[in-house]
């Protein structure tokens, strides 16, 4: 062997880094830069006019607003599941634990279809909520439901291995040092899961800036309030306004990798601060 | 400050851990709870603690009933097994943890703290390692930062499960001796649990042997070991070759041969368990000698300060192995070769009727030779 040339035990890294940057070309880059091009035939003016009509700037408030307000509600909710999964035991458990995947599995249509019946007007939950004056069905707390539905999964399951590694010597040893319950979760426990619930949160948000399929029986869809970017895009193609579609996907894909970006570099800061070793 | 722990159980399930468990530990000592693995002295500990709650019976600490109080507020020092330090923090943040979660009214200033804890870093000889994180320490290290950490609330006892059980052999000698040195400086009354029973022989002021959930004995070490109570203490303790017979004659009958037993309490015809220690017996080549136990030299072991030789018998119709340990110049004088047959002689031996309970954590077959460890070889 020649010197100075570092030795793999696993061979093929130059085989396995050109698989990768192809296929994550096919997969991932032409369709996107696809959509860059196509939209790239309206001027900056006709651009800049399709993307900030006042119908398209609400949808963005209401799909990257309610996003990340159901990514945020999913990582507390989350990590409380988590946390039960793992440190309890009670009958049903796994039952329980192959229910959480459910969102993942289910036809996003027929989750819209069933939120929608259950919390509208005369639905089994939208008939006790209705007369407290809280609307669920076709409004944007609506939006919100179908959306922390289906990132529910995202964080259990990003937060659970994590946690089911973590000793609960550890919590024992705080205790014993004399932290209160507060404490031991956040300078003990919450440093450890910070990565973690991260990534869930990533997930579960892109997943919901993405969504559409549950999301559009149950918004009502009324301009200016409960419209979601995706259900315009849609309106726009059946329109045969393909590069208005585009204008907007080009936003939202835009605007996604920014956020995905930013929470990526919070996930990083905090694996920095967890472990410089 | 002194720990009294008063009819103590505790189950798991049909399991029974604690058996009716009650002890006094004085002020200042630092006790060794000794038993194999199962015997329920980590299980104690924690309740000492507070980690785990009795099923009956109370803790006092300092003649208060501390049964109820929750960990936190029961100011004990606890070590683990595997060091449970917070890696996310420095080893300076881990020692300092305990006094930053201190109430506002209590927490001491940040420079307090700074002082406090290089202090500790000193007397446990790791300042230098104030800014790495635990993942780059050695376990020895680690477990002496552990230690630092639990002594920074200043805990009124400390409380060590198996500190030294995760660690390879000489890095274990060496703390087994700092940790003497640390208590015989500080004197904070210490119970540390082990089943190692050279380390728990080595480094206790008391030890307490435990054996499935009940107590069989309490002493100084050279008193647990010269004066065993129980044949269980007897073979933990330290390697012994068992002898099973029938006393007669101020004899014990074992097979075809005879023990010199002297006077004992044993009536004549009773069935009894003889031990004797590696170091108490010896060869005799003399063929017309026709007292002893008649056994064949498999191995002769001279190297280290003393000599062991393995034989084998035969007692009531199945083979046993002996270990026997004699001087250099005793055994070269013997001139030992193998396959030879000699006479075993004990020096002094212990009876012990056979078993009045079902036996201990393992059943032993007579003439079965117990290791170091309290495992049968």
């Amino acid at each position: 062997m020649r010197a100075g040339k570092p030795h793999r035990v696993l061979p093929g890294f130059p085989l396995a880094l050109g698989y990768t940057l192809v296929y994550l070309a096919l997969i991932v880059l032409i369709p996107l830069s696809a959509v860059f091009l196509k939209s790239a035939s309206l001027n900056w003016e006709q651009f800049w006019a399709v993307i900030s009509a006042p119908r398209v700037l609400a949808s963005y408030r209401v799909s990257f607003g309610l996003s990340l307000l159901a990514a945020a509600i999913n990582a507390v909710f989350g990590l409380i599941f988590a946390w039960v999964l793992v440190r309890y035991h009670f009958p049903g458990k796994r039952i329980v634990d192959a229910l959480v995947d459910l969102p993942f599995a289910l036809p996003t249509a027929g989750a819209g279809i069933a939120l929608t019946a259950i919390y509208a007007g005369n639905g089994w939950l939208g008939q006790w909520l209705e007369p407290l004056g809280l609307k669920v069905a076709f409004t944007p707390l609506g939006i919100l439901v179908a959306l922390i539905f289906i990132g529910l999964p995202f964080v259990v399951r990003t937060v659970q291995p994590v946690l089911e590694d973590l000793d609960t010597e550890l919590e024992e040893a705080a205790a014993s040092l004399g932290a209160d319950r507060w404490q031991t979760f956040r300078h003990v426990l919450l440093p450890v899961l910070l990565p973690a619930l991260l990534t869930g949160f990533a997930l579960a948000f892109a997943r919901a800036v993405g969504e559409y399929g549950s999301v559009i029986f149950i918004a009502g869809n009324v301009p200016l309030v409960s419209e979601i970017t995706p259900l315009l895009i849609i309106t726009k193609l059946e329109q045969y306004d393909y590069i208005g579609a585009t204008a907007i996907a080009v936003v939202m894909l835009i605007v996604s990798f920014i956020l995905l970006f930013l929470i990526n570099g919070l996930q990083f800061w905090a694996n920095r601060s967890r472990a410089r070793s | 400050m002194s720990i009294r722990v008063q009819h103590i159980a505790k189950r798991f399930g049909p399991f029974v851990a604690l058996d009716d468990i009650t002890l006094d530990f004085p002020t200042g000592e630092l006790v060794g709870l000794l038993g194999p693995s199962g015997c329920g002295k980590t299980t104690l500990l924690r309740i000492i603690a507070g980690l785990e709650s009795a099923d009956h019976g109370q803790v006092f600490l300092d003649e208060e009933d501390a049964s109820t109080a929750h960990v936190r507020d029961r100011q004990v020092g606890f070590v683990f097994q595997h060091y449970a330090l917070f890696r996310h923090m420095t080893v300076f943040d881990n020692v300092a943890f305990g006094l930053r979660v201190k109430p506002r009214g209590q927490r001491p200033a940040e420079s307090v703290i700074r002082t406090r804890v290089y202090e500790l870093l000193d007397l446990v000889q790791l300042a230098a390692l104030a800014r790495r994180y635990p993942t780059q320490l050695s376990g020895g290290q680690r477990q002496r930062i552990a230690l630092a950490r639990a002594l920074a609330v200043e805990p009124r006892v400390l409380l060590l499960d198996e500190p030294f059980g995760a660690l390879d052999a000489k890095v274990r000698k060496e703390l087994r001796r700092w940790l003497r040195q640390l208590h015989d400086a500080l004197h904070i009354t210490s119970i540390f649990v082990t089943h190692d029973q050279e380390e728990a022989l080595e480094v206790s002021d008391r030890v307490v042997l435990m054996n499935q959930g009940r107590v069989e004995q309490v002493g100084a070490p050279q008193e647990v070991y010269e004066q065993p109570a129980s044949p269980f203490v007897y073979s933990f303790l330290g390697a012994v070759n068992l002898f099973h017979g029938r006393v007669q004659d101020h004899h014990l009958h074992v097979g075809a041969g005879r023990l010199p037993v002297g006077h004992n309490g044993f009536p004549t015809g009773a069935e009894a368990l003889g031990f004797v220690r590696p170091h108490e017996l010896d060869i005799e080549t003399n063929p017309a000698e026709t007292t002893g136990i008649a056994a064949r030299v498999e191995r002769v072991l001279a190297f280290g300060p003393t000599a062991r030789v393995e034989l084998s018998g035969v007692e009531r119709e199945s083979s046993h192995i002996y270990e026997v340990e004699l001087s250099r110049e005793r055994v070269a004088a013997l001139n030992l070769t193998n396959g030879q047959w000699v006479r075993l002689k004990p020096a002094r031996i212990r009876l012990f009727a056979p078993e009045p309970r079902p036996a201990g954590p393992m059943p032993l077959p007579a003439g079965s030779l117990i290791g170091l460890d309290g495992e049968g070889i």
